[in-house]
């Protein structure tokens, strides 16, 4: 142990906290080496900007002066419905969520242009939406409709949630068949026309932290441009994916749930996504510090791009089929990013769909929060699954 | 040597004429062919840049005026809503001409419209919809 959060906590007060971005850090390790880096490094911040389908924002309305039971009715806004099954007041809406009149897919490919994600992102933009509520009535809870315009100031509170999130690296999605496939990793053209992928690789947070000994539950961190939290594994965590060099996943493995103040949040960082053929999605900004409390996490921070292996996979039979067997391939994200790989001797344009620049922009944004003192770093409540944990 | 990037709107029975030979052998034009939607018996669509010196542009656009084809700018534009934009590149491997690029030093995507040509391939790639083709600036 080099140092404690505690100590970095009291540098960052009295501005003399030493940070690096985890692009940054490749650098300074290359020229120093882990050891002394270490000792000089205080926290190294993370970054990520991408599509999160499982992302949603619960609100608590304020009540009408004639009070109103949403629980058990319908609470629809701009037409998108939103959860009802709570109290009189909660309600939550999943960035998924479609009104009930859109086409989808009955004209395919679907443009999937308004969804539970658009509304999130008016709100955070400071428009107003509509809300049509209807509910049963009761003698505490008299009022059986309610149509209004209505923002972020007339809720008590307004969160948002991802059950899953910042996914600790994940497929390149591409298509061996001979028809153009419309999906959640994009639109793939048919014979490896292109491959997708969706990670900020060296500059994402689970990456940074492969083995989960920084961050954990409670862990606090920049989200949607404010403030949130890490509160549980993200849905799906499987930490006992198969771990190349440095024990960095090479699968889809590790996962976080986050919550955070949507009032504290801006549209910059908080984006609507229409995937055509396939739905509505949010992207969502998030950054995580990772305080260097030793050399094994100054190690593991300077993880590149060259270090970092994602599997290739067919998402014509191999994804929706379950089909399992290997990965057309192993790619590093220095391949992906060079524009182009090889696949089955064939040169292989690379798209992404996770914002590099955007990453970027969020590590250098955190780094400059925790640089002016104004975010501190938390000591994690709980530990995340480990390697031990889950399915292999 | 000028350029005009033009719109031939072809009525059913036209469709089978040489235009791009005539335009080629004899105005000793050099024609690039953008888009093109021709099909026998049915209206046609082709939207080209022609190069070549003024005066026989001139004759040219007279030649394809005379046969009815209702030459137009091309007024199709493509637009890149840099406020929607996240340089995520989705689209770069959709974009046939490399119009669409990104600079692997600062991750910023650029559009380069000399080198558009209209597709429309780059629009439903899109996730944040930043891509749209506009038609006489609507």
């Amino acid at each position: 142990m080099i140092r404690t959060i505690e100590e970095i906590n009291r540098k960052i007060k009295e501005g003399r906290a030493v940070v690096y971005t985890a692009e940054e850090i490749i650098e300074v390790v290359r020229h120093k080496g882990v050891a002394r880096a270490a000792q000089e490094v205080d926290v190294v911040t993370t970054g990520t900007f991408s599509p999160m389908c499982s992302s949603g924002a619960y609100f608590n309305l304020k009540q009408p002066k004639t009070k109103m039971k949403l629980g058990g009715g319908t609470a629809y806004l701009d037409d998108v419905p939103a959860y009802t099954g709570f109290a009189a007041a909660d309600i939550y809406l999943g960035a998924n969520a479609l009104p009930d009149h859109a086409p989808r897919n009955t004209r395919h490919p679907g443009d999937f242009s308004f969804g539970g994600a658009h509304v999130i992102e008016a709100l955070v933009s400071g428009r107003k939406v509509t809300l049509n509520a209807t509910a049963y009535g009761t003698d505490c809870y008299p009022a059986r409709s309610r149509e209004q315009e209505i923002g972020l100031e007339d809720m008590n509170d307004a969160v948002l949630f991802n059950p899953r999130n910042c996914y600790q690296n994940y497929n390149v999605a591409v298509n061996v068949s001979d028809r153009t496939l419309y999906t959640y990793m994009g639109i793939l053209r048919p014979l490896l026309g292109n491959a997708n992928y969706c990670s900020a690789g060296q500059l994402s947070p689970l990456l940074n932290d492969p083995l989960y000994r920084t961050i954990g539950i409670g862990t606090r961190i920049f989200l949607g441009g404010g403030i949130g939290y890490v509160v549980w594994p993200g849905t799906q965590h499987n930490p006992a994916a198969p771990r190349g060099s440095k024990g960095v996943p090479i699968r889809p493995s590790g996962t976080l749930a986050l919550i955070g103040d949507l009032k504290g949040m801006n549209s910059q960082w908080l984006r609507a996504v229409s995937m055509t053929g396939y739905g509505v999605s949010i992207s969502v900004g998030v950054g995580i510090p990772i305080p260097i409390l030793d050399e094994g996490v100054m190690e593991h921070v300077s993880v590149t791009d060259e270090d970092i292996l994602a599997p290739v996979i067919d998402y014509s039979h191999q994804y929706p089929y379950s089909a399992g067997g290997e990965p057309l391939a192993q790619v590093t994200y220095a391949q992906l990013k060079s524009g182009a790989i090889q696949l089955n001797g064939k040169t292989v344009p690379t798209g992404g769909f996770s914002s590099y620049s955007k990453a970027h922009e969020i590590a250098q944004l955190l780094k400059s929060w925790i640089g002016q003192g104004t975010f501190l770093l938390t000591q994690k409540s709980a530990d995340l699954p480990g390697a031990e944990g889950g399915d292999a | 040597m000028i350029t005009r990037k033009i719109i031939l709107r072809f009525p059913p029975e036209l469709v089978e004429e040489p235009v791009t030979y005539r335009l080629v052998k004899d105005y000793g034009l050099m024609v690039n062919i953008l888009r093109a939607s021709i099909h026998p018996g049915k209206k046609g669509r082709l939207a080209m840049a022609v190069s070549g010196e003024p005066a026989d542009l001139e004759k040219a656009m007279e030649y394809v005026t005379r046969l009815g084809l209702d030459p137009e700018p091309m007024a199709e534009d493509i637009c890149r809503h840099e406020d929607r934009c996240t340089s995520c590149t989705a689209c770069i491997p959709a974009c046939p001409t490399h119009a669409l690029d990104v600079n692997r030093t600062t991750w910023q995507v650029s559009l380069d419209k000399e080198k558009c040509i209209l597709c429309g391939s780059c629009v439903p790639v899109c996730p944040y919809k930043a891509m749209e083709v506009t038609y006489n600036g609507s």
